[in-house]
């Protein structure tokens, strides 16, 4: 037995050892990671972010310098209160926010560096550098933030902010307290922008003092400046698009037909893209994000999905010329709607009748496209059948799906097809009758303005459209080969003629010839779209959105555009009127209508948006009355100041 | 006359195997430990790598003279040997030289020379002759008291130079005594004293005296028959109650504020976080960083030269004490748990050959060398691992160092060679 004492307290000690080598080692050991390292010094250099120019080579977005206090938990070293309270002072925070501030490092690595204090001024990076030696832990990370040379263009610019963790988590390259694009091309072309920062891995000894690099430097990396883009956005007519859109809530997208390059994009209600740079960019931003109401941060021209109404009836007169089911001479009687069965499905105005293609287009009559929509759809014997030849057709306008473009956000829309209504009406059990609203663009389809002016433009080309971008140059590098291919509609080219006959007689003598313009020859088609809320649980009708789509010239079209106005009542009321102006502004440089400018101007919708909230029964539509605001020479002015 | 010779020379090749093994690998550590950036000679003699290089050239030359010399000898000179260290250890108070607050070197020129890695040696020698002689009986109090005598002497100089360390090392002679019949109580009685030492300490007098007493009065209704009487039992929790006291009363007054601090740490004592965060940097310092360069080292570690604590120097004394965090950091768990494995096969196979030896004296001296070898490794690789309080002892064959190296080397191959001559006895 004595014998053994030794023997086994040796083996049990030498268990033991392993054991506790285990837990440190492989149980609590970590995958070693250099950027946790922290006897490896890591210096960041941020590289110039590129800059962003118009399509007319104006500077849109630069840099300015920023400098942000970082803080590695671990390093820091408990200060004495005197210390402590002019560090504090230096910071300009209380010493709770800096208890709270270091906890909070702590609690997200207390190897990792996380931003202290961000976006320090210019002179209080002055008095502090001085200083920063004394405060072990702490330094000071120089970055660029964006400096905007123009006061638009938010929605489409985007802005910077910090990663947040699910993005670092995803993609290693960043680290807390880098800046990554939030929105807008800042978003889509992050990487081109951003370049690649520069690494130096330095080894540091216990008392925090450089010793030299690491690994000889071997693993250090040069920082690769971002390159600058333009995009194909014209900013003077993104300016006078938004100046057009105050007081009004919708989105307007102008896009050149012959290059899908997006000349606007334009939001309603904007923002300064200003008001997101530097320490007050969270509160700002928190402030548009919680607007829930007028969602400054939700970009119409992208994202706002609805039936597109009457501008929907051109597709289906290509569809039916394609399909051989009507063709421009044949004509329909209208009495003042769509009759089936002896009962009026669908209204329509007061016009002519019998009614030919064009004058369909260019009277909008319903009861005419809701005949040549059954022809197509009865052309098949099975109407889903024909549902999905439909469907196909308005599909390859780019409708119906993403447009798999370089924008931040977008929207699907809706073009429904024969599964569609199988499943909501059951095999078979339905017919074009069941249907007919698609016909004139309610119903089941929806679009988003940008789809909208892309089948514009498709139009105007007669056939084929470029995928919609917003790139048009990168420095030192092409543009996608996706953004310079046509995409062929399924429509033959000599359907298109009779089609855009009648969408230029919109302007001649039918929907919207007050808004002829002198020396253009356009081609638009106004829309109208019933839309509902849901007010103390009930579905409420609200004053009907006012669309426009439109193209001009009429022969090799320059722009092609879709105006929306939320609850602008009928389509040349607002967005027919600014869809005109645009088309002006773009192709003679100056606005010659400056009566439908000044009613543009002076006529605001805040009043009626606020109706649905105002918690009183209101009304609608034609028994609305306008809101006139007196306010027109100051908006003069702001048009000088924005042409200068 | 080949076999006579062959059998003469028989040495034990497991025990020589893993000795090259500990130096050689305890020498890359110590040139990972000690190189400043590149390494562009390995007999660069200002650096300390090496310096360590020119000691192991030196620990062969010994190896080759204790090998040499007649086995008898260490046996019949072991009492002049201890003199002779004893002297040495006196001789520093006269001519020693103070390096970190202890006085256990002699300077002679730019070498310095530290007398009580030698006397452990010595003092197992001259443990081994008095144990072994015919007359001695471990069982009697009298050669208890002067076998403890012969460890006290060293052990007490040592401690009045300051290294209170390397005096912790000449506990190792328990196992020692305990294997040659010392009784069975002094165990028990060791046991509890660190037990109630730990219990008074952590939990408070108040649990101590209960644990104790409930303790007592469990063994008291169990050994029925054999039972002393009830007056001792209370005699005995009297002791251990008074002992507790004492222990805290020490512990509060009698130790220094560095030492309380590091058990406080130990035993996690302090509960207020902001004064235990001050103990931890003012104390613990050196266990942080060498916890950390070892939890970073990994299932693999980093790699020969590529430790960026050990690069950075972060572990104070990680050349000397603190060595073994490199091993953990550039060879990671492999290499550690190897190393830990080392010691334990290293210090077994001693045990294995000590059994085995015919003479007394080579057994007791072979203890010997497996107890100190075994509190080097215990206390060293415990305490840079955290598992026991910071004592600064060096880790054999490993840490830098020529005082260090030899002793241990001296330490082991007489072993190895009174091992060799086991067939010569009768």
């Amino acid at each position: 037995m004595r014998k053994l004492l030794l023997l086994t307290t040796v083996i049990l000690v030498g268990l033991a050892f392993i054991a506790r080598l285990f837990y440190l080692q492989v149980y609590g050991g970590y995958e070693y990671d250099i950027f946790e390292d922290t006897a490896i010094n890591k210096e960041y250099t941020y590289p110039k972010r590129g800059y962003v120019y118009d399509r007319n080579g104006k500077l849109l977005v630069a840099n300015q310098p920023s400098y942000d206090v970082m803080v590695i938990p671990r390093e820091v070293e408990p200060m004495d209160s005197l210390e402590l309270i002019e560090f504090c002072n230096l910071l300009k925070i209380t010493k709770e926010d800096y208890d709270k501030k270091l906890e909070r490092a702590k609690n997200y690595s207390p190897r990792l560096p996380s931003p202290f204090v961000p976006q320090l001024s210019k002179s209080d990076y002055a008095v502090l550098q001085e200083k920063m030696r004394k405060y072990v832990g702490f330094y000071i990370q120089k970055r660029s933030l964006r400096s905007y040379q123009t006061t638009i263009g938010a929605n489409v610019l985007g802005d910077i902010g910090e990663v947040n963790r699910s993005i670092i988590e995803k993609q290693p390259y960043y680290k807390l307290g880098d800046l990554i694009g939030k929105q807008g091309v800042e978003q889509s072309y992050e990487e081109i922008l951003r370049g690649t920062k520069g690494i130096k891995f330095i080894q540091k000894d216990r008392f925090n003092k450089n010793i030299g690099p690491f690994k000889e430097g071997t693993l250090d990396t040069l920082p690769v400046p971002g390159k600058d883009i333009t995009i194909t956005i014209d900013s003077e007519l993104q300016a006078y698009g938004e100046l057009l859109m105050k007081h009004k809530r919708g989105g307007i997208v102008a896009i050149e037909p012959s290059s899908g390059e997006i000349l606007a994009m334009v939001t309603g209600p904007s923002y300064n893209p200003n008001i997101l740079v530097g320490r007050n960019r969270s509160e700002n931003y928190s402030k548009l994000h919680y607007d829930t109401i007028a969602k400054p941060l939700f970009d119409r021209g992208l994202l706002a999905q609805y039936p597109p109404g009457s501008p929907f009836k051109v597709m289906n007169a290509l569809i039916g010329l394609q399909e051989g089911v009507v063709d421009e001479h044949d004509t329909f009687t209208c009495r003042m709607g769509y009759y089936y069965g002896g009962r009026r499905l669908t209204g329509c105005h007061h016009h002519r009748s019998p009614v030919d293609m064009n004058m369909g287009i260019a009277q909008s009559c319903n009861a005419y496209f809701i005949n040549v929509y059954r022809r197509i759809i009865d052309k098949y014997d099975d109407p889903g059948d024909g549902m999905n030849k439909w469907a196909n057709h308005a599909k390859s306008f780019g409708l119906g799906d993403f447009l798999n473009n370089d924008l931040s956000v977008g929207r699907p829309g809706r073009i429904p097809d024969g599964d569609y209504y199988d499943r909501a009406y059951g095999d078979n059990r339905w017919g074009s009758t069941y249907i007919v609203s698609n016909a004139i663009g309610q119903g089941e389809v929806e679009a988003t303005p940008i789809q909208l002016a892309n089948m514009a433009a498709a139009i105007g080309n007669r056939g084929y459209y470029y995928t919609p971008h917003i790139i048009k140059n990168i420095e030192g590098d092409t543009i996608p080969s996706k953004f310079t291919t046509p995409k062929y509609t399924t429509i033959d080219r000599k359907h298109f003629e009779p089609v855009i006959e009648g969408m230029f007689d919109v302007y001649n003598d039918g929907t919207a010839k007050a808004l002829k313009v002198e020396g253009i020859e356009i081609c638009g088609k106004t829309g109208t779209a019933e839309n509902f809320a849901i007010i103390d649980g009930k579905k409420t009708q609200l004053t009907d959105h006012s669309i426009f789509v439109a193209f001009a010239p009429k022969d090799n079209p320059k722009i092609a555009i879709a105006v929306f106005v939320e609850n602008g009542y009928w389509g040349s009321r607002f967005a027919g009127r600014m869809a005109s102006l645009m088309i002006e502004k773009y192709i003679k440089g100056h606005i010659t209508r400056t009566d439908l400018e000044n009613w543009i101007l002076t006529h605001s919708l805040e009043e009626e948006y606020a109706k649905p909230l105002s918690g009183e029964p209101f009304k609608i539509n034609g028994e609305t009355t306008l809101q006139v605001i007196d306010n027109y020479a100051i908006k003069l002015e702001e048009k000088e100041t924005l042409k200068q | 006359m080949l076999r006579e010779n062959q059998r003469r020379f028989k040495f034990d090749w497991i025990t020589i195997i893993l000795f090259l093994l500990l130096v050689g690998f305890g020498y890359i550590n110590i040139l990972s430990a000690s190189h400043d950036g590149e390494v562009t000679s390995y007999f660069n003699m200002s650096e300390l790598y090496g310096k360590q290089l020119v000691f192991i050239g030196l620990t062969f030359v010994i190896i080759i003279l204790i090998l040499s010399l007649e086995a008898k000898f260490y046996e019949r000179f072991s009492s002049i040997i201890y003199l002779v260290a004893i002297l040495s250890l006196i001789g520093l108070f006269i001519f020693g030289k103070d390096v970190n607050g202890a006085r256990s070197w002699y300077g002679i020129g730019s070498m310095t020379i530290q007398p009580s890695e030698f006397a452990k040696f010595a003092t197992a020698l001259a443990v081994a002759k008095y144990i072994s002689d015919l007359q001695t009986n471990m069982k009697t109090l009298k050669d208890q008291i002067r076998v403890a005598a012969i460890i006290f002497i060293p052990a007490l100089l040592i401690l009045l130079q300051n290294d209170a360390g390397s005096t912790i090392v000449y506990l190792a002679f328990f196992f020692v005594f305990y294997r040659e019949g010392l009784q069975q109580v002094y165990l028990v009685v060791a046991l509890s004293t660190i037990l109630l030492a730990v219990l008074s300490l952590k939990f408070g007098i108040l649990i101590t005296c209960v644990v104790t007493a409930v303790v007592l009065t469990i063994r008291y209704f169990i050994r029925k028959k054999k039972r002393a009487s009830i007056f001792q039992y209370v005699l005995v929790l009297f002791t251990a109650i008074g002992f507790a006291y004492g222990v805290k009363l020490f512990y509060e007054h009698g130790l220094k504020i560095h030492q309380q601090n590091r058990i406080s740490l130990w035993l996690r004592l302090e509960k207020d976080p902001l004064k235990l965060e001050q103990m931890r940097k003012a104390e613990a310092y050196n266990l942080i960083q060498s916890e950390e360069a070892i939890s970073s080292g990994g299932l693999t570690g980093k790699g020969f030269l590529e430790g960026t604590r050990t690069t950075g120097k972060f572990v104070p004394e990680q050349e000397t004490d603190y060595i073994f965090s490199t091993v953990g950091e550039e060879w990671g768990f492999i290499g550690s748990s190897a190393v830990v494995l080392l010691f334990v096969f290293l210090i077994v196979r001693i045990l294995y050959l000590a059994e085995s030896q015919k003479s007394q004296f080579s057994r007791v001296y072979g203890y010997g060398v497996a107890s100190i070898l075994f509190v080097h490794f215990t206390i060293n690789i415990g305490m840079v691992m955290g598992l026991i309080p910071t004592v600064g002892i060096p880790l054999p064959f490993f840490s830098y160092g020529g005082s260090g190296l030899w002793g241990f080397t001296i330490l082991l191959f007489i072993f190895v060679k009174l091992d060799s001559n086991k067939i010569n006895e009768w």
